[in-house]
C-alpha cells in the first residue's frame, strides 16, 4: 500500500498478515460464524467478510503472481480494534455516573450501643441505631438528628449546592458530608430504603429504559448488515461487469463497502445519550425515569403547576403585623397555642421565635369561621376575622384600610382585640418560594405557557399569581379534579404538570410530562416521569430542559450514524471516482472505527451543553 | 464468459443472502422450568441469543440465566428495558438475571447496541 516491499517480500506479507489475523481478527470470524448460523448478522460479520476476502483474494494474487492486499486486511483488524478500544474508554466515560453513586456510600458508622461506642461496617447498621457524626466526616446513613446540630454539604447526593442547616429534629441523608459541627442521629432507613439506593435504583432502571425513536431504528438494525452485503455485491458486479475494472479492483471497491458500512453507530446512538443526560440530571438532583420521558417533553408549550408546597412553601407565615407587634403576638400566641386551626402554626413560631411569652389563660372559646376568644392575663381578649368583632360589638375602623391592602395581595388578616378595643392585625400566608420567581421568568423566556392549579380561592390565588409572574389561574380546584382540568388543557396541547408526588398522583399520570416534587428523603415516587430530589421549582424548569436537549442529542446522533453511512457507502463504493474520490479499504475501516467514537463522544458533550 | 458466470455468481450469492437473512423461520419458545419458588430458563449468547423467545409465568419469580460464549462486544450487554434491567454479561460464566413478570404481554430484550434481540413472553 504504502510502495514499501519487505524483505521476503509476499511471504512475509501472507506470515504477518496471518498472524495479525489469527491473533487480533479470530473472535470476529468465530462471532460472525455464530450469528451466521442463527441467520443473524452484525459488525463482526462485516469485518470478517472485509478482512476475510481481502486475505483470501490476496493468497489467489500471490499464487497467481499479481499484486496482493495483505497489509489491507491485516490493517483493518488493526483499526477495527482500535475502533473497539477507543468506543470502550468513551462509553465507560458515559456510563460511570451509578458507579459514582455507589461509590459514595460511606464504609462505616460510628454507633453507640449500650453506652458503648463502635466502628461498625455500614451492612451492619440496623433502623433505630444511633450514630455519631464529627466535624468533616461523611454522613454513614439516613436518620434524624437527635443531639447537636451542624451544617451539611449535601450536593453529592440531592445537587443542592448550598450547605443545609441541621439541628434536632432534622433529616440527614446518607453519603452527604457532615461539615464543621458534630451530632448525633438515629438511623431511619438502611439497605435499599436510603435515598441514595432509591437514586440508584431509578438511574438504573431509566439507564436501561427505551426511547420510543428506538422502534424506528431496531427495524433499520435488523436488515442493516444482509443490505449491505448486497450493496457490496452489486458494487463488485457493476464494477468488474459493466464498468469492466480489473477484479481486484472491483474487489477493493466491495471490501471498502462492507467496512465503511457501521451498524454500531446506530445501535449506541440512542443509549449513550440516554446514559449521560440521566447521569447529568441525576447529579443535579432531576431523575429522570425512563427514555420515554425525554421525548414526552420534546413539545411541552402548557406548564400546569399545583400551589400550595410547590409554587409556594407549603406552609403559613406571618407575613406583617401592624400595631404593637409584642402585644399582639403574646395575645394572639397565648389564644392560639389551645387552637388547632391551621393558621395557628404560623403565629406559634413566629412567637417562639421572637421568644414571645404566652400568659395565662381562661374561659378560652373557639367559635367556627369567626376566631377564638378567651381571658388573657384576666382581660378579656379576642383574635380572628371581623366577623368576630362584629358579633362582639368592637370597631376595627382604624384598621380597615390596613386589611383591605393585605387582603388584596393574598394575605389572610387576623385581627386581635382586648378590652373592647381592636389592637392590631397579624397577616398570614403561604408565601411564595423564592426560587419560584426565578423559575418562572425562565419558562416565560422559553415561550411556555403558565397556568397555577388551587383549591384555594380566586382572590388569594390571582394574589399570588401575580407576585409570581404566572398569567393564568385555575382556583377553587378539588383534589380530585386537578387530572380531569389537565385532561381538558391535553385537547390543544401538550401539557408539564408540576406537583406533589403523592397528592397529585393523578394529574402527575395524566399530563405528557409529570415533574414529582420529592419530598428530599423519599423518591421512590410511582407516578410521574421525573422526580426532583429538591423541592425547587427551578429544577422542575431544568428537567423540562435537559429533557429537551437530550432528547436532541439522540436525533442528532442519529442523523448523524446514518449519514455516516449514507455518505460513506457510495463514497466506497466508488460512486465519485471520476471526481478522484475512493476510499481505500484500510481507511475505510479507520472511519468506519471513528463513526462509532464520534457517536459516543458527541453523547459525552451533552454532559456540558447549556440547559439554561 | 467469466464475466457472465461472476453475474450468476452474485444473482446466487444474493438470493441466499435474502433467503438466510429474510426468510421466515419459525421460533420454537422455551418455557422457563420451576425450580422452588422460582422458575428458570438459560440462554445461551453465540451469534444472537439461543433460544431467542422464552415464556415465563406471570407472577411467579423468573431467574434467567445468560451464558456469553460469543467474544464479539456487541454481546457485553444485555439490556431488558421492561424490567429495568441492563447489566454485564461475563464470557463464559453463566450470569443470573432477576425479574418478577407481573403483567402478561411480550417484552423485548436486546444486546447493548440493539443489533440482537430476543423476547421474554409472559403468560
Amino acid at each position: 500500500m504504502l510502495g514499501i516491499m519487505l524483505p521476503g517480500d509476499k511471504v512475509a506479507m501472507l506470515v504477518l498478515a496471518t498472524a495479525v489475523m489469527i491473533i487480533g481478527g479470530l473472535s470476529f470470524f468465530e462471532s460472525a460464524w455464530a450469528s451466521l448460523k442463527n441467520h443473524g448478522a452484525n459488525m463482526d460479520t462485516l469485518v470478517a467478510m472485509g478482512t476475510g476476502a481481502a486475505y483470501v483474494y490476496s493468497i489467489y494474487a500471490m499464487i497467481a503472481g499479481e499484486h496482493v492486499y495483505f497489509e489491507i486486511a491485516a490493517l483493518l483488524i488493526v483499526f477495527v480494534l482500535l475502533g473497539q478500544w477507543l468506543e470502550e474508554m468513551t462509553k465507560q466515560r458515559a456510563s460511570h455516573a451509578v458507579d459514582k453513586l455507589m461509590g459514595m456510600q460511606a464504609k462505616d458508622a460510628t454507633v453507640v450501643r449500650g453506652g458503648k461506642t463502635f466502628k461498625v461496617p455500614l451492612d451492619n447498621v440496623l433502623v433505630g441505631d444511633v450514630i455519631i457524626v464529627k466535624p468533616g466526616e461523611k454522613i454513614p446513613i439516613d436518620g434524624e438528628v437527635i443531639e447537636g446540630s451542624s451544617t451539611v454539604d449535601e450536593s453529592m447526593v440531592t445537587g443542592e449546592s448550598m450547605p443545609v442547616a441541621k439541628s434536632v429534629g432534622a433529616a440527614v441523608i446518607g453519603a452527604t458530608m457532615n461539615k464543621n459541627g458534630s451530632f448525633t442521629f438515629k438511623t431511619t432507613k438502611i439497605g435499599t430504603d436510603t435515598l441514595l439506593s432509591q437514586i440508584v435504583e431509578l438511574v438504573r432502571r431509566a439507564q436501561a429504559s427505551r426511547a420510543p425513536i428506538q422502534k424506528l431504528v431496531d427495524k433499520v438494525s435488523h436488515v442493516f448488515v444482509p443490505v449491505v452485503l448486497l450493496i457490496a455485491l452489486a458494487t463488485f458486479v457493476t464494477w468488474y461487469v459493466v464498468i469492466g475494472a480489473t477484479f481486484a479492483a472491483s474487489l477493493l471497491f466491495a471490501v471498502a463497502v462492507i467496512i465503511i458500512a457501521c451498524p454500531c453507530a446506530l445501535g449506541i446512538a440512542t443509549p449513550t445519550a440516554l446514559m449521560v443526560g440521566v447521569g447529568r440530571g441525576a447529579r443535579m438532583g432531576i431523575l429522570i425515569k425512563s427514555g420515554e420521558v425525554l421525548e414526552a417533553a420534546r413539545d411541552i408549550h402548557v406548564v400546569v403547576m399545583d400551589k400550595t408546597g410547590t409554587i409556594t412553601e407549603g406552609h403559613p407565615t406571618v407575613t406583617d403585623s401592624i400595631g404593637d407587634r409584642k402585644t399582639i403576638l403574646s395575645i394572639a400566641a397565648t389564644l392560639e397555642a389551645a387552637s388547632e386551626h391551621p393558621l395557628a402554626s404560623a403565629i406559634l413560631d413566629l412567637s417562639r421565635g421572637e421568644k414571645i411569652a404566652t400568659r395565662k389563660l381562661q374561659d378560652f372559646e373557639a367559635i367556627e369561621g369567626k376566631g377564638v376568644l378567651g381571658l388573657v392575663a384576666g382581660r378579656k381578649s379576642y383574635v380572628g376575622n371581623r366577623a368576630l368583632f362584629i358579633d362582639a360589638g368592637i370597631s376595627v375602623m382604624e384598621f380597615d384600610s390596613s386589611m383591605s391592602h393585605l387582603e388584596s395581595q393574598g394575605k389572610t388578616v387576623i385581627i386581635i382585640g382586648q378590652n373592647d378595643r381592636a389592637l392590631g392585625l397579624i397577616a398570614i400566608q403561604d408565601q411564595p418560594k423564592a426560587t419560584s420567581k426565578e423559575a418562572i421568568l425562565r419558562l416565560h423566556t422559553h415561550g411556555i405557557r403558565m397556568i397555577m392549579m388551587t383549591g384555594d380561592n380566586q382572590t388569594t390565588a390571582e394574589a399570588v399569581a401575580v407576585q409570581c409572574g404566572i398569567d393564568e389561574v385555575i382556583a377553587g380546584v378539588l383534589p380530585g379534579d386537578k387530572a380531569d382540568h389537565v385532561k381538558a388543557l391535553q385537547q390543544h396541547d401538550k401539557v408539564a404538570f408540576i406537583g406533589d408526588g403523592i397528592n397529585d398522583a393523578p394529574a402527575l399520570a395524566q399530563a405528557d410530562v409529570g415533574i414529582a416534587m420529592g419530598s428530599g428523603t423519599d423518591v421512590a415516587i410511582e407516578a410521574g416521569g421525573i422526580v426532583l430530589v429538591k423541592n425547587n421549582l427551578q429544577d422542575a424548569v431544568t428537567a423540562l430542559r435537559l429533557s429537551q436537549k437530550t432528547f436532541s442529542r439522540i436525533k442528532f446522533n442519529l442523523f448523524w450514524a446514518f449519514i455516516y453511512n449514507a455518505i460513506g457507502i457510495p463514497i466506497a463504493a466508488g460512486v465519485f471516482s471520476g471526481a478522484g474520490i475512493v476510499l481505500n479499504p484500510a481507511l475505510a475501516g479507520l472511519a468506519m472505527a471513528c463513526s462509532s467514537v464520534s457517536v459516543v463522544v458527541s453523547s459525552l458533550l451533552l454532559g456540558k451543553a447549556n440547559i439554561k | 464468459m467469466d464475466k457472465a458466470l461472476v453475474v450468476i455468481g452474485a444473482v446466487l450469492a444474493a438470493v441466499a443472502i435474502i433467503w438466510w437473512f429474510f426468510g421466515r423461520r419459525k421460533t420454537v419458545a422455551v418455557m422457563a422450568q420451576q425450580q422452588g419458588d422460582k422458575q428458570v430458563v438459560e440462554i445461551i449468547v453465540d451469534g444472537g441469543y439461543l433460544p431467542s423467545v422464552v415464556e415465563l409465568q406471570c407472577g411467579v419469580p423468573a431467574e434467567i440465566i445468560f451464558i456469553r460464549k460469543d467474544r464479539s462486544s456487541c454481546f457485553e450487554e444485555v439490556v431488558l428495558p421492561d424490567f429495568g434491567i441492563s447489566t454485564h454479561l461475563p464470557i463464559g460464566k453463566p450470569h443470573s438475571v432477576l425479574v418478577h413478570p407481573d403483567t402478561v404481554g411480550e417484552f423485548t430484550y436486546a444486546c447493548g447496541m440493539n443489533m440482537f434481540f430476543g423476547k421474554v413472553v409472559v403468560k
